[in-house]
Parts: structure tokens; C-alpha cells; sequence
């Protein structure tokens, strides 16, 4: 399965919630979502444990918007929107945690 | 004519929709409209699960009285939905214990799951909507 969140974790539970449920597939951090995936933050060990079973991915252009793609925890991978859509048709399921 | 849209949808076909429910009822209309649609799913004869998780779990909370709020108490038609044939209803434990309640608390009942289980389930759906 393919989680997506959009929010930040400190808005919001929906990262913290996905990373208490999923099991295995990725995650795509995508608008304010993507603040998650940076160095230095409170998220970055819950990140870092959680990528030991999920595949965690950042919309760069979200990331660059708010001038955080410079610091995006090391194994995120970045993707653009065709990224995106190639992460959507790879799963056979995806979810939107609001 | 190619009519891919309904390909999937095909006579017959029946596919797994869960919707999770991780809103508390009365403070955004998500809960409401959840239901809503729960309630539209199972008139398309759909194999329908409704998980609730996080604040979810107090959209079943008993004894909800909305007089003074001037709002319609929706929460008595969590029990008609095995009339709809809505007869899946998951609850996360972790939820549960964080707020405090138990399945007595509930207006229904439902299967409790661990977040891990919750997970697994989430995982075998073809389809699923977040409130």
C-alpha cells in the first residue's frame, strides 16, 4: 500500500497514526508533509525507524517550495509528479491519511 | 465501445471499500459525511469495512446527547447500518486504550484489531477512502 500524508506531523497525528498501522509499502510525503522528512527535526528518528519496513519517499517540488530539499533525511528519496504517479500504479492499493 | 471506466465495475464484480474514520463526530462534518457515504457504498452492493481509528473511535461513543449543540445526533445510525448490510466495523485498540474506553463504551459492536491487524486489513482492501 501506498500512504500519503500531507500534512505536518506537528499539525497533525496522520504521520504518527500510518507509522503505528502500516506494516510494509511507502510513504509519500507530499506539502506540508514533506517537513517530516528533514534533518534535525523531532519526526527524524520515528522516520528513521520506520524506514527499516517502509519505503519512504518526498514530492521535491514541495520540499524545494519550502526550501527544505536541501535537508531531507538521508534514504528519503525525492520524486517528481511522474514519480508520484509511478509510486501510485506500483501499489496496488494507496491511502490518504487526512 | 471501450468502456474502460466500467471495467472494473463489471456485473458481478464485487470489490473490497474500507473507510477509516479517524475524526471525532461533532467538530468537522468528516464523520458525517463518512457515514454518508458508507451508506451510498452499500447500496452498489460493495464488500464494505469501516475502520475507526484515532479520534474515529469517538464517533461510537455512547450517550451522545447533541441537544444543546443544536445538531442532529447521527451516532444511532452507526447501529442501522447491518440493515445496509454494513456489518464490517473495526476498531483499533491502541485508539481505544489512548482515550480511555473500551468496547462497552461503544454504541456497536465491533471488532477490536491491534494496529498491526489494522494494518494487514487495510492492506487486503482494493479501495480505500480517508475521513
Amino acid at each position: 500500500m501506498l500512504h500519503i500524508v500531507n500534512k505536518s506531523p506537528w499539525e497533525r497525528n496522520a504521520l504518527d497514526s500510518l507509522l503505528r498501522i502500516a506494516r510494509s509499502g511507502s510513504v509519500l510525503l507530499i506539502e506540508d508533509g514533506v517537513y517530516a522528512a528533514t534533518r534535525g527535526s523531532a519526526s527524524e528518528p520515528r522516520l528513521r525507524g520506520a524506514m527499516e519496513r517502509l519505503a519512504v519517499y518526498v514530492l521535491r517540488p514541495d520540499a524545494e517550495a519550502r526550501a527544505v530539499a536541501d535537508r531531507i533525511i538521508e534514504g528519503v528519496t525525492p520524486v517528481d509528479y511522474g514519480g508520484f504517479v509511478d509510486l501510485v500504479t506500483a501499489h496496488r492499493n494507496c491511502q490518504s491519511w487526512l | 465501445m471501450d468502456t474502460p471506466d466500467n471495467a472494473g465495475m463489471a456485473e458481478g464484480a464485487t470489490r473490497k471499500f474500507m473507510f477509516v474514520n479517524r475524526k471525532a463526530p461533532y467538530g468537522t462534518v468528516y464523520a458525517l459525511e463518512s457515514l454518508e457515504v458508507v451508506l451510498i457504498s452499500a447500496a452498489f452492493e460493495q464488500d464494505v469495512s469501516v475502520a475507526f481509528v484515532d479520534d474515529g473511535v469517538y464517533q461510537l461513543k455512547k450517550g451522545q446527547q447533541t441537544k444543546g449543540i443544536e445538531t442532529k445526533n447521527f451516532s444511532p445510525t452507526y447501529r442501522a447500518l447491518p440493515d445496509y448490510d454494513v456489518e464490517k466495523l473495526y476498531v483499533e485498540r491502541e485508539s481505544l486504550d489512548a482515550r480511555g474506553l473500551d468496547v462497552a463504551d461503544l454504541i456497536v459492536d465491533v471488532t477490536v484489531l491491534s494496529a498491526a491487524e489494522m494494518g494487514a486489513l487495510m492492506e487486503a482492501q482494493d479501495v480505500v477512502i480517508s475521513f
